[in-house]
């Protein structure tokens, strides 16, 4: 293989979603995470002899909410057992649907309008949990090993994508893009630190403008979206310089080590397991009819890119790149309706996004509960948008309306997530304690009272004085020079008014002053 | 012994008590168990206790149930809660199931005695009972000779007269082959109408729980009680039927009976001459006989010992010694499996998982398992196609009368060769009946066979009392 040979990644994704069920796939257990290990536990997920399956209702609805929300077929299905033992694994095999998958012929756009294609969306039970004790924790290692069944028979939908992502960024961005749409159809609350969406990647590499597919390796492991940018970058490399040192790949199965930065061998395509798959007699074929079928489709909520197209149309014109991006983080964090009602009552949608996409989600999980929460009740409350009952609006208005700076807008969001919350903590009703709260009282409070037009031009003129030199620079400038210089005035104007001042009315008065 | 109706209306009328019954019949089992070896486990205590209960409610003037004071000898492959439940093998030994199947549950809600547990042929893999880890059940006709399998502890119980009734799960002619040795009658419903929860599995597909009694109008009234539609099992029927219990004596004018050759041939002379004589007595009380050939039966054997180790090898796979029965320790995970398994399971267990591994590995799937279930659909659709002219088949249920213990346990083929005419019912999942008829040439009972098509259990039940009023006394013991 010559040196300069371009290279072509080639990957494809399989995602396992942990359905957000209330019950198990196959019995009555609750589906819970973080509870006392085996105590979500019955004679059904522990496979306890004579013990049988009953399927889960709520799950195959999921399913083909999923299935739905990917553009699949939904087709009549059944299910299969795939044999392997392993002590994590309640009846030494795994009920899967093998051969006739609920969900097939799908797709996913990402939101650069790249599509990619998905073979299959099928139903799957979780295995246990097990937990290594020993010297390094990893399996081989383990003096003994824990064994957790309240993850057993937890339902999954695993996703299977075509090969047709061609970079790390862009199978980030179909993780990322998968997460919101489970997200979306209530199949899943999309935690991967939780382990309610886990990927697998499967990689290889050829020569740019070749048709045919390189050896893959199957990386496991990746608990993050970080991790499978990082793992499919590293295994690009190795495979890269595999072949160019004039190797050849391995077909086989890796594990991502995070800590290390690297793939390491797992098992090679021969030791790989025969799952002696055959149908599985405890149950019936699945077939939902197509009254079901419907009935699933008319109740689910727009998608994400619904949800995106929606934002997009209310902006004055093209979307910046800057402010996709912010459309983006504001539908990943469910953000998106509070925008909307914030925009329709008025307020103007630059403000809108950057605190959503920026401020709210610095407050992480609980900020963006409370503030999805506050939106809800306003909406609600008054069948249409009342900006004086959402205290989280009230702020953005004051912003929007000049009466409180960037600076100060900021630090009133983060006050006010701070302060409802302690009397959430204190005991107070969620709705009590975002109602009676009053934002403007805090802003008053913090000393964010709008600098009035006299108090501003004083500042202003005092800063001038104090840089003569600069000024000079800035009036006779180009417009290259008054925007560098205008910078170091406003940061100046900015701490002498402890950010009281609002930046555009400071922009106004150093224009105004500068003739 | 009077039969289970006899002892249910007496202890319901408040003239017997359920006590008295149950007293009887551990007595019964103290007595003659010791050579029979019907039992794995008498629950002398809980029997006494569960009496006591009826008969409290009979005092209060509540009704028990249509089974009131029966004691019912149980197969050990059926979970009784806080009971050891072996299966007859070492791998379950000492596990206690934290739950009853759905059959304990419905007996006892309709006022039977649960007796105790029966042995059995390990996870009802075998035809004479012989390989119980617990050693072999002898024939009460004759103890030299086997009860037949894998129900035979239950079979025996009730040819022994322990119990009236007894359950035990047939997955290729398990109920009906033994019945037929022990010379009582024993059924298998049609697949689905008798929950499968609690009935630790064999062969999924095929496995179908069903009674044995003294006579057939008491497996009726056993059947009545256990089929029900249970929502723990997918497979279960919903189905309402009428109760199968008549009097004794309904007629089968114009019943159209076809004898089938496929089911007798290849049977010891002496069991043609009883199934051709149950024919005659057939004809002789208004049906019409005639003969069919179904000759896709003879494909049924081969389909069936694939099929049935196939689901073996995957049912089993769960006894790895992590969660419940015998552990035996190594260094790592996979050896303890090993290790386990290789000390827990008997060899007709290991060569059925390795026949059921092979027939479904990579590359032998589509010529082993595949083919076995296009040959089980051949065989549904011979029965469709019989069903078109005839009512009811008739035929053997076992091609001889009770072989000598030790056999043909070196034979495996031999032993398989027993289940040649049941098996064809297990892969339709059509009921199927084993009532005994005469003696062979040894004076040991004969057993013949009615089949029906799916649901036709109270056709099935009509037709067997037919045959049975005709039926010789059987001989006596040998």
């Amino acid at each position: 293989m010559s040196e300069d040979v371009a290279w072509e990644t080639v990957i494809g994704l399989e995602v396992h979603c942990e359905l957000a069920t209330q019950t198990k796939l196959f019995c009555g257990c609750r589906n819970a995470f973080g509870e006392e290990p085996n105590t979500n536990i019955c004679p059904v997920c522990l496979g306890l002899p004579g013990s049988l399956p009953v399927l889960n209702a709520q799950a195959v609805e999921l399913a083909m909410r999923i299935g739905t929300a990917l553009h699949c077929e939904i087709r009549p299905s059944s299910f299969a057992r795939k044999n392997y033992f392993y002590p994590d694994q309640a009846k030494d095999y795994q009920i899967s649907q093998y051969d006739e998958p609920i969900n097939a012929s799908g797709s996913l756009e990402l939101p650069d309008g790249t599509t990619v294609g998905v073979t299959r969306a099928h139903l799957e039970e979780d295995t246990g949990k097990l937990t290594h004790v020993g010297a390094s924790g990893r399996i081989n290692s383990a003096h003994h090993a824990l064994v957790d069944y309240n993850r057993s028979g937890v339902p999954l939908v695993e996703i299977v994508s075509e090969p047709d992502m061609r970079s790390s960024i862009e199978a980030r961005s179909y993780a990322s893009e998968l997460r919101g749409i489970l997200v979306a159809t209530d199949a899943s609350d999309g935690r991967m630190e939780e382990g309610s969406m886990r990927i697998d990647a499967n990689v290889s590499v050829r020569p740019v403008g070749t048709t045919t597919f390189g050896t893959r390796c199957e990386i496991k492991n990746l608990n993050s979206l970080r991790s499978l940018g990082r793992a499919i970058e590293y295994e690009v490399a190795r495979q890269i310089a595999l072949i160019e040192g004039g190797g050849s790949v391995d077909q086989e199965t890796r594990h991502w080590d995070e800590a290390a930065g690297r793939t390491e061998s797992m098992r090679s395509k021969e030791e790989a397991n025969d799952y002696r798959y055959f149908p599985e007699p405890d149950l019936v074929p699945l077939v939902p009819d197509a009254a079901w079928q419907e009935r699933v489709r008319v109740a689910m909520g727009p998608m994400p890119a619904d949800r995106r197209a929606g934002l997009v149309a209310l902006l004055p014109g093209p979307a910046t790149q800057a402010q996709s991006d912010q459309i983006r983080a504001v539908v990943d964090l469910g953000l998106d309706g509070w925008v909307s009602t914030m925009v329709t009552g008025g307020l103007r949608i630059d403000v809108a996004l950057a605190r959503a996409a920026n401020e709210v989600a610095a407050e992480g999980e609980k900020g963006l509960e409370l503030v999805r929460a506050a939106n809800d009740l306003a909406t609600k409350a008054d069948k249409g948008f009342e900006i004086s009952s959402n205290p989280f609006t009230t702020i953005v208005a004051m912003e929007s309306g000049g009466e409180l700076s960037a600076t100060q807008s900021k630090a009133l969001l983060s006050a006010s997530v701070q302060a409802i919350s302690a009397s959430i903590e204190a005991g107070q009703p969620m709705a009590a304690a975002l109602t009676g709260y009053d934002s403007r009282a805090q802003a008053k409070e913090l000393g964010f009272e709008a600098l009035g037009a006299d108090a501003l031009s004083k500042v202003v003129a005092q800063v001038i004085a104090e840089h003569p030199e600069e000024w000079k620079r800035y009036v006779a400038g180009d417009e290259g020079v008054k925007k560098k210089l205008s910078g170091l005035f406003t940061g100046q104007i900015m701490r002498a008014t402890s950010g009281k001042a609002n930046g555009a009315e400071v922009a106004a008065e150093l224009a105004r002053l500068a003739g | 012994m009077s039969t289970a109706r006899e002892m249910a209306a007496a202890v319901r009328a408040g003239e017997r008590t359920a006590r008295e019954i149950t007293e009887g019949a551990l007595a019964a089992v103290a007595a003659r168990d010791g050579e029979v070896h019907a039992f794995l486990t008498v629950l002398a205590d809980e029997a006494l206790a569960q009496a006591d209960a009826v008969d409290a409610a009979v005092a209060q003037g509540r009704d028990p149930g249509p089974l009131a004071g029966v004691p019912v000898a149980l197969k050990d492959n059926l979970c009784t809660r806080g009971i050891p439940t072996t299966c007859g093998s070492r791998i379950l030994e000492g596990w206690r199931p934290p739950y009853d199947a759905t059959v304990v549950r419905l007996l006892r809600d309709a006022g039977a005695i649960a007796l105790g547990k029966t042995n059995m042929d390990e996870f009802a893999m075998g035809s004479s009972t012989e390989n119980s880890a617990y050693g072999p059940t002898r024939n009460p006709h004759c103890l030299g000779r086997v009860p037949g399998g894998s129900s035979g502890g239950s079979a025996a119980a009730v040819a022994a007269g322990f119990a009236p009734l007894g359950l035990g799960s047939d997955t290729g002619g398990s109920i009906r082959q033994p019945a037929a040795l022990c010379g009582v009658v024993g059924m298998k419903p049609t697949y689905g109408r008798v929950s499968r929860y609690g009935l630790v599995a064999f062969a999924s597909s095929l496995d179908q729980i069903g009674p044995f009694a003294a006579d057939v109008d008491d497996a009726a009234l056993l059947f009545d009680v256990i089929a029900a539609h249970d929502p723990c099992d997918t497979t279960s029927l919903r189905i309402e039927s009428p109760p199968t219990v008549r009097p004794s004596g309904s007629g089968v004018e114009g019943v159209r009976v076809g004898l089938c050759p496929d089911l007798i041939e290849g049977c010891a002379p002496d069991v043609v001459a009883r199934v051709h004589e149950a024919a005659e007595a057939l004809a002789a009380a208004g049906a019409k006989v005639e003969e069919i050939r179904v000759p896709e039966f003879g494909y049924g054997l081969s389909a069936y010992y694939l099929i049935a180790p196939a689901e073996a090898s995957s049912n089993l796979a769960r006894y790895d010694g992590v969660r419940y029965g015998l552990r035996v320790d190594a260094e790592d995970a996979g050896a303890m499996n090993t290790a386990t398994r290789t000390a827990g399971f008997g060899a007709e267990v290991k060569r059925r998982i390795m026949l059921g591994t092979y027939a479904l590995s990579a590359g032998y799937y589509d010529a082993y398992y595949a083919q076995a279930q296009r040959v089980r659909t051949m065989v549904v659709q011979a029965f469709e196609r019989a069903y078109t002219s005839v009512d009811v088949l008739l035929g053997a249920t076992a091609p001889t009368t009770a072989f000598k213990l030790g056999d043909k346990v070196d034979d495996p083929m031999a032993m398989y060769m027993n289940d040649v005419c049941t098996i064809p019912s297990n892969l339709a999942g059509h009921p199927a009946l084993s009532l005994p008829f005469g003696t062979g040439d040894d004076g040991l009972p004969v057993g013949v066979q009615v089949l029906a098509p799916a649901l036709a259990e109270g056709l099935l039940f009509q037709v067997a009392r037919a045959v049975e009023a005709a039926a010789p006394e059987a001989g006596g013991s040998a």
